[in-house]
């Protein structure tokens, strides 16, 4: 039961306002600085009004930071990772809820293991396997003497090698492979009464089809959900293309936002260049910013899971 | 079209058996109604016809092939299930139409098809429609197009009518028998309303706890039935029950407050001294004065029916019920005396709770 006073509605209102103030300043900011010339940007006290500039500098960032390519391999990395975790939850998920056999909850149990095990945890491991994908297999037939044995019988030398540094491959698969999708579409597919099961059985459907006729249409709010989430976790993807990317072709937006704004690398010791920097910022949230409009009913839809 | 032979199955989970090796022949063509209280395993032995449920151990056959280790897909059944189990994103003519499409059947042909159930269901208005925005009777009868569209040797109905209201669920079970006469498939209908089960069978098969009690007509069921369970369990108002013991030398049941029922000279000479169970049912007695009757018995309530009264009274602390168009309203405590035609007892071995008829031998109905 939720009470009405008017203390209570002041106090309320009071916080919301305050954590709205909090929220709202510094993206006023961003565009502030973002539409202003440099010496405006850098004049004391600061000039809390937007200026005219903003078009010049996004442009001016745009080009400066070469978004034009970056923005593309991070809309492939985004969408790489949107796709690929969709499909592999919902087929995870899938194994995980309908088929009864033995190897079910060993295989829950090590989905369920990797969510303590973030990229970032594992990152040092995950790099050397995207260095060389195929080195844990080298280790065991190495430590199984069979490297040896063939060598010994005949004189070829095994080395495999297959690597994925620098690469669309390497990019999106580790981020790919971690179990939040799964889970959410496990809870999904455990809400599905088991006469609809049943039902599709009876009517011939096999396994594969009925995950396509039945689940895949009913778990579309999911999927929506699941797409925005990955899709601004993909998008804002940061240490792990630092890392494995040095080829500024691969390079995505947030490393990229990175160098635009002001270091000792980047100005040299000269004036920091942040108009330009908050332009940068500015043009890289937006399409984060637009798949979560635009998803917003479908999102909310999908998580709180009283659609029907 | 096809027979279904049941022979010797069990169903077990874990350690619990819950189907105790039950044996049953359901002819071609034949509407067969399995009731029973729940967890008496009526549905799990029909999820076993269906292939939802692996069998334990004994053997189905359908139309003389054993399905043991077939698919439900592979065995020509079509299944009601008691929530309808409609696809919810799908329109009613995709959910009626789903089977066809995954056997493969053209666009063109599958349409005609489904508009043919359709309105042979009465749901041509719909079929644009989500099952989301149907009544349930309606839902109902996606589900039974769905399964006729099939055309399937085996009709399987798994408490189809349970949750839809009392006067729906008449006009459904119409429905349903008058697609039968036309379809003639093979059909079980599990339920645990005994009206669905009297009004719907050809036979009757009454199960409890995982053993079938009888199988027989309708008829038969009512008139002779083959266990005191199976007596209380069919007709309303339910049986009466008396304890009494049978005795050659008055030729009757002696009850145990003493008042002696006649009953048929040669079984009383038979099983004389046997402890029986008597049951009557309350519309084939008739109440009478204070000491004219087989009995005499104090009066509880009565309760108004309509065309008839049912006079709930009691004898010796055990209720018993007379249903009887002479409505009599009567004070609480009031004696009154019953007659109990001796055609209308039902004579069941205390312990066994087997029918004891005229040959003196505990017998099974009708069994098949």
């Amino acid at each position: 039961m939720i009470e009405r006073t008017p203390w209570l509605n002041f106090a309320t209102h009071a916080i919301l306002f305050t954590g709205l103030f909090i929220l709202v300043v510094p993206i006023y900011l961003v565009i502030v600085a973002a539409s202003q010339t440099l010496p405006d940007v850098m004049a004391i006290p600061a000039k809390l009004l937007p200026g005219d500039q903003l078009v010049v500098n996004i442009r001016a960032a745009w080009e400066e930071a070469e978004f034009g390519t970056k923005f593309t391999n991070t809309l492939i990395l985004a969408t790489g990772v949107v796709v690929g975790k969709i499909a592999i939850a919902a087929l995870t998920a899938f194994g995980i809820v309908f088929f009864n056999h033995r190897l079910r909850m060993p295989i829950f149990w090590m989905v369920f293991i990797t969510l303590m095990l973030p990229l970032e945890v594992r990152i040092v491991p995950t790099y050397a396997v995207a260095a060389n994908v195929l080195s844990p297999f080298q280790t065991i037939l190495d430590a199984a003497g069979i490297t040896w044995l063939i060598d010994a019988l005949t004189g070829i030398e095994v080395a495999l090698e297959w690597n994925l540094l620098n690469s669309y491959t390497g990019l999106i698969m580790p981020l790919v492979a971690t179990a939040t999708g799964t889970f959410l579409y496990r809870q999904f597919f455990l809400t599905i009464p088991d006469e609809l099961v049943e039902a599709a059985k009876m009517d011939g459907a096999g396994p594969l089809r009925f995950l396509w006729d039945i689940l895949i249409p009913l778990s579309r709010t999911n999927m929506a959900a699941l797409a925005t989430i990955m899709f601004v976790v993909g998008w804002n993807q940061y240490l792990w293309p630092l890392l494995i990317i040095t080829d500024p072709n691969y390079g995505v937006a947030a490393v990229e936002l990175s160098r635009l704004v002001p270091n000792m690398n980047t100005t040299g010791g000269d004036i920091p260049n942040w108009h330009w920097a908050m332009a940068g910022t500015l043009i890289v949230m937006l399409p984060p910013v637009a798949v979560v409009i635009f998803m917003q009913r479908w999102f909310v839809r999908g998580l709180i899971n009283t659609d029907k | 079209m096809a027979d279904i032979s049941i022979r010797e199955v069990r169903k077990s989970y874990g350690n619990d058996e819950v189907v105790h090796g039950v044996n049953l022949e359901i002819e071609s063509g034949e509407f067969v109604v399995i009731l029973g209280p729940s967890g008496c395993g009526k549905s799990t032995l029909l999820r076993m016809i269906a292939g939802l449920e692996d069998i334990s151990s004994g053997e189905i056959a359908i139309a003389d092939k054993v399905v043991n280790a077939l698919e439900p897909r592979e065995r020509g059944c079509a299944m009601v299930f008691q929530n309808y189990a409609l696809y919810p994103h799908m329109s009613v003519a995709d959910n009626i139409g789903y089977a066809l499409k995954v056997a493969g059947m053209p666009k063109a042909e599958r349409a005609e098809k489904v508009r043919q159930v359709a309105s042979s269901v009465g749901l041509e208005e719909f079929l644009d429609r989500r099952p989301g925005a149907l009544s349930g009777g309606q839902r109902q009868r996606v589900a039974m197009a769905r399964a006729i569209i099939r055309e399937p040797q085996v009709f399987l109905f798994d408490e189809p009518l349970s949750n839809l209201d009392a006067k729906l669920r008449v006009q459904m079970r119409h429905e349903i028998r008058r697609i039968h006469n036309r379809v003639r498939a093979t059909s079980v209908f599990v339920t645990h309303d005994q009206h669905e089960g009297m009004t719907l069978a050809d036979r009757m098969v009454i199960m409890n706890k995982g053993t079938i009690d009888q199988v027989g007509t309708p008829e038969q069921v009512y008139n002779a039935p083959a266990t005191a369970y199976v007596a209380g369990f069919i007709g309303s108002p339910a049986m009466n029950f008396l304890g009494g013991q049978l005795s050659a030398r008055h030729g009757a049941v002696m009850l145990e407050n003493g008042a002696m029922l006649p009953v048929d000279a040669r079984l009383a000479q038979a099983m004389d001294g046997q402890l029986v169970q008597i049951g009557v049912r309350p519309e084939a007695l008739t109440l009478c004065q204070p000491g004219t009757g087989s009995l005499t018995a104090t009066f509880e309530f009565y309760e108004e029916l309509g065309s008839e009264g049912l006079h709930h009274l009691k004898i010796e602390d055990v209720p018993f019920s007379v249903l009887s168009e002479t409505k009599m309203r009567l004070e609480e405590g009031t004696e009154i005396g019953v007659i109990i035609p001796q055609e209308a007892l039902h004579i069941f071995g205390a312990e066994t709770g087997r029918r004891i008829d005229t040959a003196g031998t505990a017998r099974i109905g009708v069994m098949a």
